[in-house]
């Protein structure tokens, strides 16, 4: 009998894969794809929430098509970037993106 | 598919094994095109999650909009912006251990959150398209109007980006 614990649990693991990705990437699109394995993570709590204890079962699914269409303005502007920054600078790495720092 | 038969929760182990052994690829591989081919499997194998959840209409938007923009957004990314050997292009850097450890603890608190809380779970219903599509034209129609605008402002920006602004003469 899966319940709701198994898709959050599946939500947890898919969510700290891409956090680690996130903390350990060198490729700034890598980086990008882990944010979006970290949001998918997401999307799949708030399914299995509206599926199995919402009194208000639509409303989870709204807030997912929400993040969906905020992911993908996300991954846009953030491509946008990234090329912008490579054609700049000739790297997408995000060690050398360091010229804010102090 | 009806909860709770032995056919639904073989789709769940096989589509939840799927998704996770992608999303290792996409965070573990070397080589950057492996790891945004894997990114697509990953949004497809949670396309069939939320098809084991009945949410059919989810699962339709996770495949065209994931699966299909985003995934191809990301390769053509990849496309531009690859210097050098494609076969390592997608490195770790030096903080493998406190990523590991960070991810581990994060993980570990929300399992941990997880197995403690004792759920509430209800009979649960099932969302149509109808429902939706209802919801977003009533009582969240001016966050969906916001999304729309934001879509509008990201659209226009990555294009500004993209071509590169020049000088103001």
């Amino acid at each position: 009998m899966i319940g709701l614990s198994h898709y959050l649990l599946v939500g947890a693991a898919l969510f700290g894969l891409g956090l680690f990705g996130l903390l350990t990437k060198r490729n700034l699109i890598a980086v990008l794809m882990s944010i979006e394995l970290m949001l998918n993570s997401v999307n799949i709590n708030l399914v299995a929430f509206s599926r199995f204890s919402a009194t208000d079962a639509a409303a989870g699914q709204v807030f997912s098509l929400f993040i969906i269409a905020v992911a993908a303005a996300e991954v846009a502007v953030g491509l946008a970037l990234a090329y912008a920054i490579y054609r700049g600078r000739d790297t997408v790495s995000v060690d050398e993106m360091n010229w804010l720092k102090w | 598919m009806e909860n709770g038969g032995l056919m639904h929760t073989l789709a769940f182990f096989l589509l939840s094994g799927i998704t996770l052994a992608a999303a290792m690829g996409v965070v573990f591989k070397r080589n950057l095109v492996h790891s945004a081919f894997l990114l697509s499997v990953t949004f497809l194998g949670v396309a069939g999650l939320y098809m084991t959840l009945q949410a059919e209409f989810m699962a339709a938007v996770q495949a065209l909009v994931y699966s299909g923009a985003v995934a191809v957004l990301v390769v053509i990314g990849v496309m531009l912006t690859h210097r050098q050997q494609m076969s390592r292009s997608n490195p770790p850097n030096k903080m493998l251990l406190v990523g590991a450890l960070a991810a581990l603890s994060v993980v570990g608190a929300i399992v941990w959150a997880i197995l403690a809380t004792p759920w509430k779970v209800g009979k649960g219903s099932v969302v149509t398209a109808g429902d939706i599509g209802r919801r977003f034209l009533t009582d969240f129609a001016p966050p969906f109007e916001a999304v729309a605008l934001l879509l509008l402002a990201a659209l226009i920006g990555a294009v500004v980006l993209f071509k590169g602004g020049k000088a103001q003469s």
